[in-house]
């Protein structure tokens, strides 16, 4: 009973949202009401042609953004009126991110990039281990000190999901992950995705145009013009 | 996020544009390094100053006409009589010396060589008074007082002008106001400045100033009188009883105020102290301006390399920093390269003050630079001071960018 109820909860619940943009001297509409539930331990995709508010929406999932109305519940905590330095916190701990050029600092090695978000973090406790515990688990923990720069898109990829991983977060969130790979690299990266999603239950959300990818996932959630196309269609 | 840890980011930061680090530290490096030579010039030639005032003694007191705090109609002249009755034991037994002075400009060749400088016309132990010691020859005597002998002990400087040497003088003849004088005795260099060198003065009898060189409307009149305290203890019980004699002789009644003024070496110093001290402030302070064009060019630099690293504050916002774990990065970097350019400051101030006071030892005036830790801590202070206020702005414009706009930033 217990047990269901836990996974009956959403983990991201979006009702009603909105983002405008002022655009110059008019305002455009980004999003128009978007309600959205995702449960924890799925993997869904977002999908939309360029324009049609996926990237506002990845944005406002991720906490990098506020809405311009509508309410976001991440993990039960209503998120969208806090504060800037409390939404950094929940970034911190609940979300981790994963972006199509991988985003890692090039001056220090794959180690020192993962560590980043526990600095960030109140609990710096065994931070190295930790770190290398999340390379290990992408298959990088012989690689721990290569620089960025000494590893194959691909690798670097995988050392941006260890680094999103590190926190245990709530929810990872993968921004066209396989955008800048090529087909092998893009199907290893992918096959890891769906690794962490079947076997550590990870809950994934995944924005992407291309169809294969979006059709590793359980669900897809189409956007067109700033609102859901096919809600909650179930593949 | 720790301090530890954002000073290591930092340096990661900095070693990785070392060129661009190193000119803007620069900056710092030049502006520390002005203020730092400044102030340890500044603080050599007070010593310097201060070192050739007290080799005149710190027990003597200067006695001038008049009263520059009162108003005294006539005041009466000061004497070589002011002078003998000074020389009262009984009445004076703090007094230890008496030198009146008259000083005049006048011409004293030698053979073909002629020159205008400033006779001293003094009593024979004015050398005792003011700590004059010789390099040759003896000062005149009591006798060639008495006897307005055509005497004269040349000042280094002056012989060097005249005969181009400083040695083997003695016994030869000098012509002072077209009289001829034996020199008898050649002073050791004192130093000095551009205006007045007591290397460049020639000293003769006073009687033979007053026959000879510069005839006085005022029989016996004097420009000042030397007095030599015990020591320096008994300066004031001298000062106390040289009043009282000089009321008297002056004929002065209880109701009228003093004739004449006196001074001691103590205010002198305190005068030349405080004067050196304001011109050593008022350098720095120009030196300081140095600092603070060094300090906008570290402003300039953070605020480039906020726009540079957009996208790395982006992704740190991303990953859970806070606004201050952004700003805490930014002025981390800022405060390093200016602590650490006003620590190569320091030696590059002590650099150029071993150079300028090289310099002006080579050219006859000793200046010994002193770096005090005082001024050492002060600039290192205000290095890091510089850092954290010219470092503040680009700081928070870092931390308050926004996210998702700068994770964009191309």
């Amino acid at each position: 009973m217990e047990q269901t109820s836990q996974a009956s909860m959403p983990v991201i619940d979006v009702r009603n949202l909105t983002k405008d943009y002022r655009l110059g001297e008019i305002m455009v509409p980004a999003l128009r009401g978007i309600d959205l539930q995702i449960f924890p331990g799925e993997m869904v995709a977002i999908m939309g042609p360029s324009g049609s508010g996926k990237s506002t929406l990845m944005n406002m999932i991720g906490c990098l953004d506020s809405p311009t109305s509508g309410e976001y519940y991440l993990d039960s905590l209503l998120v969208s009126d806090l504060k800037d330095d409390e939404l950094a916190i929940v970034r911190n701990q609940k979300i981790g991110f994963v972006f199509q050029n991988y985003n890692l600092l090039p001056r220090i090695d794959a180690l020192e990039n993962v560590t980043l978000p526990i600095r960030y973090s109140n609990n710096t406790a065994n931070m190295r281990q930790r770190a290398e515990a999340a390379l290990q688990s992408v298959g990088l923990g012989d690689r721990i000190h290569h620089k960025p720069n000494q590893l194959s898109g691909g690798q670097q990829q995988r050392v941006a999901i260890a680094r999103a991983l590190v926190n245990e977060p709530a929810i990872l969130l993968a921004d066209e992950p396989t955008g800048n790979l090529d087909s092998q690299s893009g199907k290893e990266v992918m096959d890891l995705l769906l690794n962490l999603n079947q076997q550590q239950n990870t809950t994934i959300v995944l924005v992407t145009h291309d169809p294969t990818v979006a059709a590793q996932a359980k669900r897809i959630v189409q956007l067109f013009d700033g609102l859901i196309k096919t809600p909650e269609a179930v593949s | 996020m720790k301090i530890w840890q954002a000073l290591k980011e930092a340096i990661a930061s900095l070693s990785a544009n070392r060129t661009r680090s190193f000119l803007t530290v620069l900056g710092i490096v030049i502006g520390v390094g002005a203020v730092i030579g400044v102030l340890s010039l500044g603080q050599g030639a007070e010593a310097s100053i201060i070192g050739q005032i007290e080799s005149i003694g710190t027990n003597v007191i200067y006695v001038f006409r008049g009263n520059t705090l009162e108003d005294v109609t006539n005041p009466n002249s000061l004497t070589t009589a002011d002078a003998d009755a000074l020389a009262n034991r009984t009445r004076a037994p703090h007094i230890l010396n008496i030198s009146p002075v008259l000083s005049g400009q006048s011409s004293v060749r030698f053979g073909d060589e002629s020159t205008q400088t400033s006779i001293m016309g003094v009593a024979e132990n004015y050398a005792e008074v003011t700590g004059i010691e010789l390099s040759e020859g003896s000062f005149f005597t009591e006798s060639n007082v008495t006897n307005r002998s055509s005497v004269v002990v040349l000042g280094p400087k002056l012989a060097e002008r005249l005969t181009g040497r400083q040695t083997e003088l003695v016994g030869t003849t000098v012509h002072i106001n077209n009289y001829p004088f034996r020199v008898v005795g050649v002073t050791k260099a004192k130093g000095g400045n551009q205006f007045s060198s007591p290397d460049m003065d020639a000293y003769i009898p006073i009687t033979a100033m007053q026959l000879r060189v510069k005839r006085q409307t005022i029989p016996n009149a004097v420009d000042f009188l030397l007095i030599q305290a015990q020591d320096s203890q008994s300066i004031d019980d001298a000062m106390q009883e040289a009043k009282s004699i000089l009321r008297t002789s002056h004929r002065l009644s209880s109701r009228q105020p003093d004739d004449f003024t006196m001074t001691n070496q103590q205010d002198v110093l305190s005068i030349a102290n405080s004067i050196t001290s304001i011109l050593t402030i008022f350098l720095a302070g120009i030196a300081g301006i140095s600092l603070l064009v060094g300090g906008i060019g570290i402003m300039n630099i953070m605020l480039v390399s906020v726009t540079e690293r957009t996208r790395e504050i982006g992704l740190r916002k991303a990953l859970g920093a806070r606004k201050f774990d952004i700003q805490l990065q930014f002025l981390t970097e800022s405060t390093l390269l200016s602590v650490f350019g006003g620590l190569i400051g320091v030696g590059f101030g002590w650099l150029l003050g071993e150079i300028v006071g090289a310099i002006a030892a080579n050219s006859g005036t000793p200046l010994v630079p002193q770096i005090s830790l005082n001024s050492v801590l002060l600039a290192t202070l205000f290095s890091l001071a510089v850092g954290i206020f010219f470092g503040w702005y680009p700081a928070l414009r870092a931390a308050n960018l926004e996210p998702v706009e700068a994770l964009r930033y191309e």
